[in-house]
């Protein structure tokens, strides 16, 4: 191809037609000609369809992403990079990122969600760091429809499977439940490993001349971007149509997981990373960008499982457990050695050049020659335009829903439904306790690890409110990473880091566009104000069906820290009363925002007015209320008040060990339901009310001694009633609400 | 004692119990790869919980065909202590060092949660510090823990006092809520004749810090200690209490 034409005689011609196909624009296409200084051949417009795509580029969220704070004291690694690192003290440091996998899950439920899984363990193992536990946040549709169901099942397999094998525990996240995802589900798996420091790897192809590695599972025509035009194919009539969905072999990423931490302790790995979306594509581009090289690729040295692949797949594939490693020239064996010894194919399939060409070859024939800081760092980017959608006043209009006339029951119809009920049946299903880390398992506002070697503990959480996103996105960006602040902070851990899977509808949709703007900018004005770093995250767009959009899904996990691990320090981060005599203490203030609450959506099927407003200084004080109440010793349980009000937050409390607690209260009946952030529920001995009454008196976190832990009913004195309600029914209640709606 | 953790492509408790014994129990502990034959001086030799090979054909099935098989098989027969976790367990059911089979959870599903198990004796290096009737929580995670074996069979194992774990509820009796897989007569745990190789499907390793919220599986451990080491002895147990 050296210099005239493009075009090769085994490839389909390239015009176009063939690139708006792809998913370009003419625009892009134009761009990609002037990149390239003629027309790209039929491998090299699979190369930049890729690479042009938002899943590599963002090229429709990163003017807004820039916004994001990634700099701090702990922050060792920010996004760009297979994962976000921040440092824990004593040469420790933490690996994490979230990723979706929506797409694929809606197609192929197991196989997706088990992928969406074995690719965040790949990002975060790259780096150096052992993976110690997984979250997930899963967002489903209406239960009543028998497909939704079965994609429920499959997606709880695929993520158990997956994880269970490899052998990473799944200690928390997130099960939502609205109609907005009937058509797109979504499935976003955070991942978090842990390493020394000078044990971190990165993904550069540096050193002109190492050669480059291939190592795991070979190469098959499974998730072949733009499977969709088989038709176009050279050899059309010979290859069948595979599904576009990856398959996952969890055995092979566990080890490929061993290997890959051994053949790093070898001193000869420069640089490292998965092959992910785009496969071979998006490793080697970004690792050659990322060091300032080039590279040459012989294909027909890649290790195939099934013959035939043309430069175009093997470039596209994306097959499950593959690494690219680029090692020390002359000292590949020891790598290799490693490789071999847990059963894993290892082959040389190119090298690191000068002169910054991406250069593919195979059996001698060039199929693509290309600039690769060019294609990579000149992707197109996209100021959308955003505006607010038409019917915003009237999403926004403040509507009435009556007062429950009976509290008890309103609470017991909230805890039956699958969006407020035990979420067991999903987490018992996931191995949470292997590699004998989990203090605090699935279930509560955070998972706890205790990190072993030090005293240190983890706190893990992942939220967001997408119906508050749907009624204001801007708060409810802002409330997403304050109600992850929050759930760390009733684990008495400090915030150090975040990452997030945006999950929106088609940018190109003015409407979505400013949903997306607007989000990102109430979650970066949080995470200033709560001195929390974004150091990795995921965009995930185009989740719209028959154009019907999802609601805005801007998932927010966030890695807290703790200092000192005690030897109970399990017991009072679960969140359950523990024993009669508790006093029971009421932090924050209610202001009766019923906007976009469980209590309108669920009781009355409304989903309208403005959202609880997030006071960020008030989110603050609490947290570090509730730190120097657990460091201080003083907390028994605690629980943040989130969706469903006050009521669902104590009636949480009393469900494990069945106490019932006696309070008194002056709120409203709807005041019970109202989600009024930068609350939580406290329970202290009574030997300690007075001294932390005080201490959140001097912070300024309004607190109200409502009674104590007593009996076997939750008691609660409100403005015109008192509501009674025997723990034993309400356990009852929420222990069924999830398998009664699978239909099990 | 002198501990070897075996290590199979898919194992992923090794490091667990391994951490319990080097480093809870301070205990010298080797790592005994699946292609060696050689099982050294060791004392105990730990099959650990995972997926070993994937667990591919049938949980345990390919492991128990593996060089390092026949080095188990030679500690057993000289009277060496076998201890099989979870995946351990399936290992030495498919190899035949210990008696029947495991089917798939009776529900179909993988199970993680806590349970309770009985202790059925504690004349066993295994369990010599624990109490008969003792009631132990400890978690399982595992899809294929169905203990099944003939109806003749079990009877026999019941009568040679084979079985040691039995699931049980939190006061000790036996309750079919409390059998989390469907096991053949709540069978979590099981010895060979000789009472020297041992397994059960929940994880003691899980359950040996207090920093985790439970030490249950301790006992377990200082049993063996304590059947092992000369001068630990029966110390052990009033240790625990």
């Amino acid at each position: 191809m050296s210099g005239a034409g493009a075009s090769r005689l085994d490839e389909p011609a390239v015009d176009l037609q063939l690139a708006l196909r792809h998913g370009l624009t003419e625009g892009e296409y134009e761009l990609l000609e002037r990149v390239l200084g003629r027309g790209p051949s039929y491998t090299e417009l699979g190369i930049a369809s890729a690479l042009y795509s938002e899943h590599c580029s963002y090229k429709s969220s990163k003017v807004w992403l820039r916004t994001f704070p990634t700099r701090g004291d702990r922050v060792v690694q920010g996004p760009g990079e297979n994962a976000g690192v921040v440092e824990l003290g004593d040469g420790w440091v933490a690996a994490f990122k979230m990723e979706s996998h929506n797409h694929p899950s809606f197609i192929e439920p197991y196989q997706g969600a088990a992928t969406g899984v074995g690719g965040i363990l790949r990002d975060v193992f790259t780096m150096g760091a052992r993976p110690i536990a997984c979250l997930d946040s899963l967002r489903f549709g209406d239960l009543s429809a028998p497909r939704m169901r079965h994609l429920v099942d499959g997606v709880v397999r695929g993520v158990g499977d997956y994880g269970n094998c490899v052998g990473i525990p799944t200690v928390g996240g997130e099960t939502g439940f609205h109609r907005s995802y009937d058509g797109n589900i979504l499935v976003n798996a955070f991942a978090l490993g842990v390493c020394r420091r000078e044990q971190i790897f990165s993904g550069r192809a540096a050193g002109v001349g190492n050669p480059i590695l291939y190592a795991g599972s070979r190469t098959g025509r499974d998730g072949i971007h733009g499977a969709t035009m088989a038709s176009e194919s050279f050899d059309a009539e010979s290859e069948a149509k595979r599904p576009t969905v990856q398959v996952g072999d969890p055995f092979t990423e566990k080890v490929l997981l061993e290997a890959c931490l051994e053949a790093m302790r070898t001193g000869v790995v420069v640089g490292i990373q998965d092959m992910g979306a785009a496969g071979l594509t998006s490793s080697c581009f970004e690792m050659a960008a990322r060091a300032g090289t080039g590279f040459q690729l012989e294909l027909e040295r890649v290790p195939l499982r099934e013959p035939g692949l043309s430069p175009y797949e093997l470039m596209l594939s994306e097959s499950q457990e593959r690494m690219v490693l680029v090692v020390e020239r002359g000292r590949e064996e020891a790598v290799e050695e490693v490789f071999r010894r847990w059963g894993l194919e290892v082959v040389p399939v190119g090298a690191v050049t000068s002169g910054g060409r991406g250069v593919i070859r195979m059996h001698g024939g060039v199929y693509a020659d290309v600039p690769v800081a060019a294609l990579v760092d000149q992707a197109p980017v996209y100021e959308r335009e955003a505006l607010p959608p038409a019917d915003l006043a009237a999403r926004q209009a403040p509507v009435v829903v009556p007062p429950p006339t009976d509290p008890a029951s309103a609470l017991e119809a909230l805890l039956s439904t699958p969006e407020l009920g035990d979420k067991s049946w999903i987490h018992s299903q996931y191995d949470s306790t292997v590699r004998s880390n989990t203090v605090v398992g699935p279930g509560a506002d955070a998972a706890v690890l205790r990190l072993k070697g030090t005293h240190f503990g983890l706190a893990l959480t992942s939220d967001v409110n997408p119906v508050f996103c749907y009624l204001d996105p801007r708060e409810g960006g802002r409330q997403a990473v304050a109600e992850a602040a929050r759930n760390l902070a009733c684990a008495g851990a400090l915030p150090i880091g975040l990452t997030d899977c945006l999950n929106f509808g088609n940018p190109e949709r003015p409407d979505i566009a400013w949903q997306l703007r607007e989000c990102i900018a109430g979650m970066a004005e949080a995470c200033r104000a709560l001195d929390v770093p974004v150091v990795s995250g995921n965009v995930s767009l185009y989740n719209e069906t028959e154009g019907r959009s999802i609601h805005p899904t801007p998932t927010v996990a966030m890695v807290g820290w703790i200092e000192r691990l005690d030897l109970d320090a399990g017991t009072c981060r679960r969140g359950v009363f523990r024993e009669p005599g508790e006093q029971v203490v009421l932090l924050g203030a209610d202001r009766e925002e019923l906007g976009g609450s469980a209590f309108q959506r669920l009781l009355h099927a409304v989903e309208q007015g403005l959202p609880p407003r997030v006071d960020l200084l008030a989110e603050r004080a609490l947290g570090t209320l509730m730190r120097q109440a657990f460091s201080m010793g003083w907390v028994r349980a605690c629980h943040d008040v989130a969706e469903g009000g006050l009521l669902v937050a104590l009636a949480e409390m009393t469900l494990a060990r069945g106490l019932g607690c006696r309070l008194r209260t002056s709120l409203s009946p709807l005041g019970l339901f109202s989600e009024s952030q930068a609350r939580a529920v406290l329970a202290v001995a009574g030997e300690h009310l007075d001294v932390l009454l005080a201490t959140a008196e001097r912070l300024g976190v309004p607190a109200m001694h409502a009674g104590e832990v007593a009996g076997e009913e939750l008691r609660v004195r409100f403005e015109g009633g008192t509501v009674e309600a025997p723990v034993a029914r309400l356990h009852a209640a929420w222990r069924a609400a999830l398998p009664r709606a699978l239909g099990l | 004692m002198r501990a070897g953790v075996v290590v199979f492509p898919g194992s992923n408790c090794d490091h667990d119990v391994y951490h319990v014994l080097a480093h809870v129990l301070a205990q010298p502990v080797d790592w005994l790869w699946h292609e060696s034959s050689d099982a050294g001086g060791c004392d105990l030799i730990v099959l650990p919980g995972g997926f070993s090979y994937g667990d591919y054909l049938r949980a345990g099935a390919m492991a128990a065909l593996s060089p390092v098989m026949a080095a188990v098989r030679r500690h057993a027969d000289r009277g060496g202590l076998v201890l099989g976790i979870c995946n351990g367990f399936q290992i030495l059911l498919e190899s035949g060092l210990l008696p029947g089979a495991m089917l798939r959870n009776r529900d179909l599903r993988f199970s993680s949660r806590d349970v309770h198990v009985r202790v059925e004796r504690n004349d066993l290096p295994f369990t010599r510090c624990c109490e008969v009737g003792q009631v132990l929580r400890m978690p399982i995670a595992h899809a294929e823990g169905n203990y099944v074996h003939s109806e003749a069979e079990l009877d026999r194992l019941e009568a040679n006092r084979q079985v040691v774990f039995t699931y049980v509820d939190p006061r000790g009796a036996l309750d079919d809520a409390a059998n989390p897989n469907g096991s053949a007569r709540a069978i979590a745990g099981i010895c060979n004749e000789a009472g020297n190789v041992c397994a059960l499907m929940p994880h003691p390793e899980r359950a040996a810090e207090a920093v985790l919220g439970n030490v249950a599986g301790l006992w377990l451990f200082q049993s063996l200690l304590a059947g092992v080491a000369a001068g630990v002895g029966a110390g052990a147990a009033e240790v625990l209490r």
